[in-house]
């Protein structure tokens, strides 16, 4: 189904109204006022619609929650039954919905599974909120599409140009190549545990490991909702019973903070690991004390940051949270008007932050 | 092969903390890649190789020319190493499709190019890297590369990979240049040892075991001889038509650091002795020969204020006849033969000291309190001079430690196998005022058992974090063992302690009445450094 009637506002000579009027900062977040819907909101709501699963952006007890058929299950699976939303309300992609003239609909945002642009449409006037989203294949997540708009609303955590995330298969291939110089020892990679966690298990059954995974047990029970959802992941064992010596040669997926740290001892010999876009920066890496730096993000990089603003043609962009400063300005080099929101409660769970992988 | 692979290695040493494991990387790197480029690399490694092409202000004009100043200022904020920033930020024109070049064609090149041609040099291969091979070719280029390779490990991991003895290595290191292709071919089993012929060549040394109580015991007075342990650092003098050589233990050149040594190795043989620093005959403490090592060059000041010397033990080599087959006692008759006749300046012999029983020398090693004498050395008198440590052949008996009772201050993590335990631990003793003042850091002495045990206190003891260091509650005692304690400018309570560790934790003291730093100053034998 097509659901985007036409082009953005701003390339029709009508007069409509500017998204800024109906479309509000508030301190629960981005509210919308004719839809009465929040974005993503940072406290109890009464309709709230969730662009992905990261507890930063679903946050529990709303009681109305919209969102993707695969967002509610992980929500569910984190929050509880009963806690994420008294009310479901699952929307597939590509399905258009209208609440109180709004019109209403979500696009594969490419992050984690299940994450969407939630994407809006009032007089004329069109928004799409993108969530946290990458441009990179992700065999766990739907592709990113791009949605023409008025304003599109972007995050930025990795907006400096000295973030470009290299292709991460070649990344996998390095992790590969170690566990071939040792075999003796255990890799063991932090990772966050709804998505990236995910995405490498895919990744490393796309370059042929097809010997068991290792999980910390921080990490099984979305493993298990993604398999439920469809997304098969082949064989897990849960590394925290097993034996040091089955667990020579093995790749075991952890939190970032339990690579370096006790957790970690009952591994052998481990080779601390960690997946994600902050391992770009050799410094930051290696205050971790890791040692093997895998850059590997759910998040857009500098390049993606800036591709995207070109390509949804929104003649404004506002930055939820991250670095504004660098991507507004470069925006501003672009002809794009460039407007930070400063929406708190953001970055909290996945990359927001660089891992302190040595924070005991 | 080309530059991406050497920036690989690079990146694994970087984050690579266990030296066994930097041996596989190496090792990997020696059978994986082609000459010259095994060789350059290496030689890359070990700073054999210095490159002066490019100073950091070439690297930020060209980063300048291609990016927006306001997004270079931002990044290289947020990144803190312009090396770094300029690699990462780096953007590829397009359409480059040049392959990346090997590290040899980035090295010749870069030998015969005139100077105002780099700059254009180095962009045009930035384009074809990514960031890894930039950052590689930047810290190439402008000569830093940090990845904690000496020369030592890198012969270790060459003996370990060949299976050749790293002894051998040793002996030609020095006669072999990079990109050591001779070398190469001879590990590889093609070609004969190189000969280094008459070149200035690192001889391994021979090493002692310590001495315990159990080998004490089987030791006959008749077929020792004994000479004092000085407190300063092994070397190896080499000298004839070929050029002439300071080396340290590991086999580094420490030449630059020593001009006066040099000036005076007027002669043709090998040598072993400890370098020192004396002033009117009387040897200072090791903190002064502290202030001339680790250095390039070295200024007259210096010189005058910790003039350097050597006090030797052993003749290796005299004119081109090798006397490491001989026993002992016939080198040491060489060794005083020569000595006489060549009278070198600033050198004398190491004093062999007499004795006719062993319980004689056991008194004389408890007497022995000059902070400059770590305790005795006893050599069998019939043993050759053989490189490494051969046990039964030469025992170090240090003197016994002194001890302290000190309060664990600071804990930070170790590294390596050690990585989620805290294992280094400041401690300090108490000043006349009440507070508590750092005396020095000790990472070794416990059992598994009591680090699994502190490591549980302090973490739930902590009172306050520096980055990776954790203040903790006064709550622990050490009985901490050291050589020796010297006065020091460097550390706020003005003393520094040789070579501690933990002997034991005194669960049982009050920290109030660990010891005072009266206490430590007491034990401080030496006269007051010079500033």
């Amino acid at each position: 189904m097509v659901p985007a009637p036409g082009k953005p506002a701003h390339m029709r000579p009508v007069s409509i109204p500017h998204p800024e009027t109906w479309l509000k900062v508030t301190p629960s977040g981005l509210f919308c006022e004719p839809g009465g819907f929040f974005i993503d909101p940072t406290r109890a709501v009464d309709r709230a619609v969730i662009s992905h699963g990261h507890s930063d952006h679903a946050r529990p007890g709303h009681r109305h929650v919209l969102a993707t058929r695969e967002t509610l299950a992980i929500m569910t699976a984190r929050l509880g039954e009963g806690r994420a939303g008294h009310a479901q309300q699952a929307l597939a992609f590509g399905e258009v919905l209208t609440v109180n003239g709004v019109r209403l609909w979500l696009r594969p945002a490419g992050h984690v599974l299940g994450a969407a642009q939630i994407c809006m449409e009032w007089r004329g006037s069109r928004a799409v909120v993108s969530g946290d989203y990458k441009r990179q294949p992700d065999p766990t997540a739907a592709g990113f599409e791009v949605e023409p708009c008025d304003v599109f609303v972007t995050e930025a955590t990795f907006a400096l140009p000295v973030f470009r995330h290299p292709l991460a298969e070649g990344e996998i291939a390095k992790l590969l190549r170690s566990v071939a110089l040792f075999p003796e020892r255990t890799h063991v990679v932090g990772c966050y545990s709804l998505g990236k966690c995910q995405r490498l298990i895919a990744m490393l059954r796309q370059a042929g490991w097809d010997r068991p995974v290792h999980l910390h047990g921080a990490h099984v029970a979305l493993c298990r909702t993604y398999e439920e959802l469809g997304v098969p992941l082949g064989t897990l064992r849960t590394a925290t019973v097993a034996k040091k010596d089955d667990l020579k040669g093995a790749i075991v997926l952890a939190p970032p903070s339990a690579v370096a740290d006790r957790w970690a001892r009952r591994l052998a010999e481990p080779v601390a690991a960690v997946a994600s876009g902050w391992m770009r920066v050799r410094q930051r890496a290696k205050q971790g004390g890791v040692e093997l730096p895998l850059v590997i993000s759910d998040h857009a990089d500098w390049d993606e940051l800036l591709a995207t603003a070109m390509e949804v043609q929104a003649p404004e962009i506002w930055v939820t949270h991250g670095r504004e400063d660098a991507l507004i300005h470069a925006l501003s080099l672009r002809g794009i008007r460039g407007r930070a929101l400063h929406l708190v409660g953001r970055g909290e769970e996945d990359e927001g932050e660089p891992p302190e992988a040595t924070a005991a | 092969m080309s530059l991406p692979a050497f920036a690989e290695l690079l990146e694994r040493l970087v984050f690579t903390p266990g030296r066994n494991a930097k041996l596989a990387l190496l090792g990997q790197w020696f059978a994986e890649q082609p000459d010259p480029d095994r060789g350059i690399g290496l030689a890359a490694l070990t700073e054999e190789l210095a490159f002066t092409a490019a100073k950091p202000a070439v690297i930020r004009e060209i980063a300048a020319e291609r990016t927006d100043p306001e997004l270079l200022r931002l990044s290289y904020d947020y990144v803190g190493d312009l090396a770094e920033t300029v690699a990462l930020i780096w953007q590829p024109r397009a359409g480059v499709n040049a392959p990346p070049p090997t590290l040899s064609e980035v090295v010749e090149t870069l030998e015969t190019a005139p100077k105002p041609e780099v700059p254009a040099l180095i962009a045009g291969w930035l384009d074809t890297l990514d960031a890894g091979g930039r950052l590689a070719l930047i810290k190439l280029v402008t000569g830093g590369l940090r990845v904690g390779v000496s020369a030592r490990l890198a012969r270790v991991a060459l003996a370990e990979w060949s299976g050749q003895a790293v002894e051998e290595i040793e002996e030609v290191w020095h006669a072999v240049a990079p990109p050591y292709v001779p070398l190469f071919r001879w590990l590889e089993g093609a070609a004969p040892r190189p000969d280094p012929r008459d070149a200035p060549v690192f001889r391994p040394l021979m090493l002692a075991h310590p001495l315990e109580a159990a080998d004490l015991a089987a030791l006959r007075a008749e077929a020792w001889r004994a000479e004092w342990k000085w407190d300063g650092i092994r070397v190896q003098l080499t000298a004839g038509p070929g050029g002439k050589r300071l080396w340290s233990r590991g086999g580094e050149d420490i030449s630059g650091a020593f001009p006066e040594i040099l000036a005076a190795m007027d002669f043709h043989a090998v040598l072993d002795g400890e370098l020192l620093v004396v002033r009117d005959g009387e040897v200072a403490p090791f903190a002064d020969l502290q202030q001339r090592l680790n250095r390039k060059t070295v200024t007259a000041r210096m010189r005058r204020d910790y003039p350097a010397a050597v006090r030797l033990y052993d003749l290796l080599v005299e004119g081109t006849e090798d006397l490491r087959p001989l026993p002992f006692d016939a080198r040491r008759a060489r060794l005083e033969a020569w000595h006489a006749r060549a009278a070198p300046a600033r050198m004398d012999l190491s004093a062999l000291v007499p004795f006719d029983s062993i319980e004689a020398l056991a008194r004389l090693r408890d007497g022995a309190r000059a902070a400059s004498i770590e305790g005795l050395m006893l050599k069998r008198a019939d043993a050759p001079y053989v490189a490494g440590r051969t046990r039964g052949l030469w025992w170090k008996w240090k003197r016994d430690p002194l001890t302290v009772d000190a309060v664990l201050m600071y804990a930070q993590r170790g590294h390596g196998k050690r990585s989620s335990f805290y294992s280094d631990y400041t401690f300090g003793v108490w000043r006349e005022d009440g507070e508590l003042v750092p005396i020095g850091k000790a990472y070794s002495g416990y059992t598994d058992e009591e680090l699994a045990w502190l490591d549980r206190w302090i973490r739930s003891n902590t009172v306050n974090r520096f980055g990776p260091v954790r203040e903790v509650e006064r709550g622990i005692v050490f009985e901490v063992a050291f050589d020796a304690a010297q006065l020091s400018s460097r550390h706020k309570s003005g003393v520094a302690l040789r070579f501690p560790r933990i002997a034991r934790i005194r669960r049982d003291k009050p920290v109030e009445e660990a010891d005072s730093l009266a206490a430590v100053m007491a034990l401080v034998e030496n006269r007051p450094a010079a500033d």
